[in-house]
């Protein structure tokens, strides 16, 4: 795995409170890691402030999971 | 930088999301200058934010309101009254429009987000200050959160600015109003903040940038800047201010055209 996918897996686990080795690829941050609409928000804000990043809204609208999150982010940063 | 500044003091803060929100670098001051605090939520999705962080500050008084309910404000203040007898002050961190309204143009406000920004983000203060004023000592003090759009057009703020102007006003009726029995009512107008109220604005980073590189400072605010200033508001420091809209903006208010040192920038 990536340092990139590193980085975002450690805020996942640590903004939503879930075990690491949920965290995989295909995992959506509302139906798999109990995310309610407020943290994808949330998720999205760490990720822009982490990586020096801006993730316009209708971007963030595209980020439903970790490999989302990670693909997005490894092709703006 | 701690003090007693409100030791002995009372208040409910209304408003806080997170531990970026603005609400929280008010209630952080409020806490360490020795403040008993209480804190008003909306919706189970805020509360499992707010009870950790009111748990930060000793406080175990976290209770459900939603302002455009008027039963809902009181039973909010029920509720603090079977805590508290009385309270010294109260942090109005409130406001809501439609976010696809917070972009695009004013012009195109719809009749139902215009009405329903002004309920949640006018009327809210006075309906709180209502029964708030039954409750509150002599030398109580109550501050809301405004923003430059009330006074100047900022892109995107739209019904926001709107709103915030009728705030600002209300503000100073209430001041007129109240400040017989002792009791102040302020606000702060906020440079702009990263929050998750602002993450509905649009353009939100090139609005930060820009207020970076013009303010007089050559910075930004932060959730402590605000603090500090909510400190001087809400304690005997500020006793002699009433109907006063204070700017902590880095000096953003006093600026007429861009820096000539600021950078030329596009949007991102």
């Amino acid at each position: 795995m990536s340092d990139i996918a590193d980085r975002v897996r450690k805020i996942v686990v640590e903004h939503l409170g879930v075990e690491e080795e949920k965290v995989v690829e295909s995992a959506s941050f509302i139906d798999d890691l109990g995310a309610d609409s407020l943290d994808t928000v949330e998720l999205v804000m760490a990720f822009e402030e982490e990586f020096g990043i801006e993730i316009p809204d209708d971007a963030a609208e595209t980020i439903q999971s970790f490999g989302d999150a990670v693909k997005f982010i490894k092709e703006a940063a | 930088m701690s003090n007693n500044l409100m030791a002995g003091k009372r208040g409910l803060i209304m408003g806080l999301a997170n531990d970026k929100s603005i609400a929280w670098g008010i209630a952080k001051a409020l806490g360490d200058a020795g403040a008993e605090l209480a804190f008003s939520y909306q919706g189970e999705a805020l509360k499992k934010r707010v009870d950790p962080l009111a748990a930060e500050l000793g406080s175990d008084i976290v209770l459900p309101c939603d302002v455009s309910d008027e039963a809902s404000i009181d039973a909010l203040f029920d509720g603090l009254k079977e805590r508290w007898d009385n309270i010294d002050f109260i942090v109005h961190a409130i406001g809501f429009s439609d976010k696809n309204e917070l972009r695009g143009r004013y012009v195109d406000t719809s009749r139902a987000n215009f009405q329903m920004s002004m309920d949640i983000s006018v009327y809210s203060f006075t309906a709180v200050m209502q029964r708030a004023e039954k409750m509150m000592n002599d030398g109580g003090s109550a501050i809301t959160l405004t923003y430059y759009g009330a006074e100047r057009v900022m892109p995107h703020y739209n019904v926001m600015g709107v709103a915030k102007a009728a705030l600002e006003a209300s503000v100073r009726y209430l001041a007129e109003d109240l400040g017989k029995d002792g009791i102040r009512v302020n606000a702060i107008s906020a440079g702009p903040i990263k929050t998750l109220a602002a993450s509905g604005i649009g353009d939100f980073r090139y609005i930060m940038k820009w207020n970076e590189y013009n303010s007089p400072m050559r910075r930004n605010v932060t959730i402590q800047d605000v603090g500090g200033s909510a400190l001087y508001l809400l304690s005997e420091l500020g006793a002699g201010t009433t109907g006063e809209v204070l700017h902590v903006d880095a000096g953003y208010h006093v600026v007429g055209m861009k820096a000539v040192d600021a950078p030329d920038m596009s949007k991102s």
